[in-house]
């Protein structure tokens, strides 16, 4: 079990947050890209939600041939570089890979990827070309995964493209929720203005979209508008004591930690609450910031758990304890959180039921809650005609147009919460929806 | 803009890259789907007379993790009846009237030549390939490699051929042969309009050691095979290089065949003088997919290098492959090594030891295991950067200011041959050798 010393410098923040998937040097891509075999309607394309063409990257790569290895790699995916080290590609194209059926290790096609387009980009070697100008204007809410795939795609397709952005950075939860041992802001950063030098879109920054008028403002300038604005901000659990000091959302904890790294304070007994990936990563985090005792508390059982495997295990081995079958019934503190008080939970029938006779508190000074993000409603209720599901999700058609003709949409808007992949392959395709929608 | 279309001796294409005539060109079919995936021209598999094939016919080498690096096989010209072929030429052409088909043939007599030129240009074929290559079968019939090692024989058919034949003509030699400028000459003399090359290599990939016959193994028995694929490219490569250099023949377009599989090695055939190119093995290894790779990677190298056509840089290392005699004996390289990257597996330290001029020491500290280079005693052979597994980690560092030249050539004229053995860099004189007995470990 691994213990951290609380970071004081960015150097020990980066020690302790030591990049998982680290930048391949020539050898180690060399040989990797050996592997290969090359497969036939390769089971990695089929598997990566973008269907990079994996094995011709892989042999461009082999071929010393670099830059048409990136070309062939944004073609298909325009946030290829995050998401060759942000991507959970053990569930993704590494693990479709051919070579898990001879307990072979698969080829580490992320990292190959990350290789290929971190050097075109440090190269800052031109792919694309803004295509010849049609005329015709887009608006993107929201400069996250989604509105910048939408917007460089675009772009390629001749549109003039503005995107509207809440905060002071592009790429949303790519820079501000994603764990730092998975991508730095700088390598996020870097991509997105290699991306802008080429294709000429803009941001505005600071300027959230959440009035009527500037959503007519925006119907009225442009010919069509995306909607990529994600997920809100940690839902509200509606327990005794939860606006005590020291009970914060897993988001907002996390992008206080991407924005101030070392400076974030957090103390020595923390309680994470959720089973999901968010909740693994903010308690990984956590002991990570160096927190004596770091627990992570889910109402379900172990095999229940929302995360996958492997991020349970990154957080067990980070320090992390765990509590299954507990559900937190109430915040104990005087004005300061002192203890998350919980009840067991177990399984009737089928059913998971609280044992309200059964309760304990654990004593801690945070608690972060991951028990999911707030969707977006209150914009899309200002939007005429756009339906929504029950789960408060954007309907989309298969164009990735809403019930609005003149809003498209995609991400996590769309998917409830979902990979920057995802979110990336939806955005392009959106752009692609708006041309076909555009030039009926 | 690149533009990579070609007009090869007369046959047009919309791109360099063509298959060679061998299985993947076997039908309408295969060549339909090549023609899709972005394969600018094909040879059809070859036409002639009637055969019948083997069951067993493909062999292998496999290096390491590497499988396929040479292939080999005991296949004959096609098995299906012409007809059927001269009918899905038609249906290609038809559908492909831009690209290039070119009718592989091998028959024998000069009424059967004739004939046969007759139907495939009826068919409506953009060329004809002259099949004088197959090393296994055919030639047992005095046809395919026997033509090609004939010179005489060779240009008599390409002379029946070139006075029948209204579309152009190719003649694919085999590399079976000493010197590969002999063939060569006779086709031109013979008039054909270029030249492919080269067809397989007469080869036994391995013996069985259970039953102790060659593979591939037909009940028992084997039979040499026709060798191909990444193993030959060296071999096609300077074949190709002796065509491309001689006054004569190197006037005639010629396509180059033979190992071919990224577009690196196109790259090289065209700097060779190749202006088409033709790929069996790697198609037979990965299918008609692998051309996407060859033609973005061309794409970029011409874009990076300000070619608009391939015929911008074809030739382009000729003048650059020359005879020994005339290298500059002044030019002098030493290996360093960089310790920041050396990993300490000591195989260049073994290699230069054992294999070469004793020019690298191990190191004295048995954790920091990098060895160093012994820079008198390092000739620049490269064997070092050779075998060494990390990239950029050994290089060869010029060490001449570049100010003195001189050749052996030069030398010759100027009356400067050598009566001892007086280079600085040979054993005995600058360059430090080990007692023969320094190699003995134990006193004997
Ligand atoms: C803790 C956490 C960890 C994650 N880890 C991973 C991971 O390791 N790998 C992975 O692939 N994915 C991960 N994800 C998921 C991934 O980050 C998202 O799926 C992806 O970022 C969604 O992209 P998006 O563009 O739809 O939304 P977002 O990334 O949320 O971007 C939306 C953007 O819109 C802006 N915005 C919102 N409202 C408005 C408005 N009204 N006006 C203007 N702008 C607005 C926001 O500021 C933001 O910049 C993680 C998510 C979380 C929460
Ligand atoms: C199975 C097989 C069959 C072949 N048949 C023919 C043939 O019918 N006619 C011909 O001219 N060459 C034939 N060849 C030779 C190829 O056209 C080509 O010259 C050779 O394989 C070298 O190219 P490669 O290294 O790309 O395979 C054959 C090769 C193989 C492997
Ligand atoms: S499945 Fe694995 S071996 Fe096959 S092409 Fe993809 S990465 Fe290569
Ligand atoms: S490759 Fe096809 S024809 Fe050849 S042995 Fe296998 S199945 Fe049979
Ligand atoms: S071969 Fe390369 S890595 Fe190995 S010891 Fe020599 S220099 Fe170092």
């Amino acid at each position: 079990m691994a213990e951290y010393k609380r970071p004081t410098t960015k150097a020990e923040f980066d020690k302790n947050f030591k990049q998982k998937k680290p930048l391949m040097n020539d050898t180690e891509a060399y040989y990797e890209a050996s592997r290969c075999l090359f497969c036939y309607d390769a089971p990695c394309v089929q598997a990566c939600p973008t269907h990079i063409d994996i094995p011709l990257f892989i042999k461009q790569i082999h071929t010393d041939n670099v830059t048409g290895a990136s070309k062939t790699i944004f073609d298909s995916n325009w946030l290829g570089n995050a998401c060759g080290v942000v991507c959970p590609t053990g569930v993704l194209c590494e693990g479709a890979c051919v070579y898990n059926h001879q307990d072979v290790p698969p080829i580490q096609i992320g990292r190959l990827q990350n290789y290929a387009t971190n050097k075109t980009i440090d190269a800052n070697k031109t792919l694309f070309k803004v295509g010849a100008s049609n005329g015709k204007k887009i608006a993107v809410i929201g400069a996250g995964p989604a509105g910048l795939a939408c917007a460089c795609e675009a772009r390629t397709l001749g549109y003039e493209v503005d995107l509207f952005e809440a905060k002071d950075k592009p790429s949303g939860l790519t820079v501000h929720g994603i764990a730092p041992y998975k991508i730095t802001n700088e390598e996020v950063l870097k991509e997105v203005e290699y991306l802008q030098n080429q294709l000429g879109f803009n941001i505005k920054y600071n300027t959230a979209i959440d009035s009527k008028d500037e959503l007519t403002m925006l119907e009225t300038n442009y010919d069509a508008i995306f909607i990529g604005v994600g997920l809100g901000a940690t839902r509200h659990l509606g327990l005794e004591g939860e606006d005590k000091k020291g009970v914060v959302g897993a988001v907002e904890f996390i992008e206080e930690l991407r924005m101030k790294h070392h400076n974030t304070k957090v103390p020595a007994k923390v309680v994470v609450i959720g089973g999901g990936n968010t909740a693994m990563d903010a308690a990984s985090e956590a002991a990570r910031m160096g927190a004596r005792k770091t627990v992570l508390a889910y109402r379900n059982s172990k095999e229940n758990m929302g995360a996958y495997g492997f991020e349970y295990d990154l957080a067990i081995s980070a320090g992390v304890d765990s509590l299954f079958n507990v559900t937190p019934i109430g915040i104990v503190g005087n004005g300061h959180v002192e203890g998350v008080k919980f009840a067991k939970t177990e399984l009737v029938e089928g059913k998971l039921q609280t044992n309200m006779n059964n309760t304990f508190i654990v004593r801690c000074d945070m608690v972060i809650k991951a028990t999911g993000q707030a969707k977006q409603g209150h914009l899309y209720d200002l939007i005429d005609d756009l339906d929504i599901d029950k789960k408060t999700r954007i309907k989309i058609n298969s164009e990735f147009q809403t019930s609005n003709a003149k809003y498209f949409a995609g991400g996590d808007a769309v998917n409830g919460g979902a990979e920057v992949v995802n979110a990336a392959y939806d955005g392009k395709m959106a752009a692609q929806g708006i041309h076909n929608w555009l030039n009926k | 803009m690149v533009d990579l279309s070609i007009n090869f001796a007369g046959i047009k294409a919309p791109n360099p890259f063509w298959l060679a005539s061998a299985p993947p060109t076997n039908s309408g079919y295969q060549i339909m789907k090549a023609f899709e995936a972005g394969w600018g021209g094909a040879v059809w598999k070859t036409l002639g007379v009637p055969v019948v094939n083997v069951s067993s016919r493909y062999g292998s080498v496999n290096y390491r993790n590497t499988r396929m690096m040479g292939f080999n096989n005991i296949e004959l010209i096609t098995d299906r009846p012409l007809a059927d072929n001269l009918r899905e030429i038609e249906e290609v052409k038809k559908y492909f009237p831009d690209h290039a088909v070119i009718a592989s043939l091998m028959v024998e007599s000069r009424a059967e030549w004739e004939q046969i030129i007759k139907d495939v240009e009826n068919a409506g074929a953009d060329g004809i390939e002259l099949n004088f290559g197959c090393p296994h079968g055919m030639c047992e019939r005095g046809m395919g490699s026997a033509v090609g090692q004939e010179p005489e024989v060779l240009k008599t058919i390409v002379g029946w051929v070139k006075e029948a034949a209204k579309i152009p003509v190719i003649t694919k030699l085999s590399p079976n042969i000493s010197h590969i400028t002999d063939p060569g000459l006779a086709a031109v003399q013979g008039g054909t309009d270029s030249i492919s090359l080269i067809n397989t290599i007469k080869s036994i990939v391995g013996i069985d050691l259970d039953s102790y016959a060659p593979y591939p193994i037909v009940d028992g028995k084997g039979t040499n095979g026709g060798y191909c694929g990444p193993a030959v490219k060296p071999i096609a490569m300077h074949m190709l290089k002796d065509l491309a250099q001689h006054p004569e023949i190197g006037k005639v377009p010629l396509s180059g065949i033979g190992g071919i599989e990224t577009w690196r090695d196109v790259v090289e055939f065209i700097l060779l003088g190749a202006t088409s190119v033709q790929v069996c093995t790697a198609v037979m290894h990965y299918g008609f997919g692998i051309v996407r790779e060859m033609e973005a990677g061309l794409r970029q190298f011409m874009e990076d290098k300000g070619y608009n056509t391939i015929y911008d840089f074809a030739g382009k290392a000729l003048p650059n492959v020359t005879e020994w005699k005339h290298l500059n004996l002044k030019h002098k390289v030493v290996a360093e090594i960089n310790a920041d990257k050396c990993i300490g597996c000591d195989l260049c330290y073994i290699a230069c030891d054992d294999g070469a001029h004793q020019a690298i020491a191990l190191s004295d500290d048995p954790v920091n295991r990098i060895p160093s280079i012994i820079e008198e005693n390092c000739v620049g052979c490269n064997l070092c950067s050779l075998v060494c597994p990390v990239e950029d980690c050994i290089t060869m560092v010029k060490k001449d200011d570049g100010t003195q030249h001189i050749t052996w050539n030069e030398r010759t004229l100027n009356d400067d041959i050598p009566v001892t053995f007086d280079d600085d860099r040979a054993g005995g004189k600058g360059h430090f050798v080990p007692k023969p007995t320094d190699a003995l470990k134990n006193e004997r």
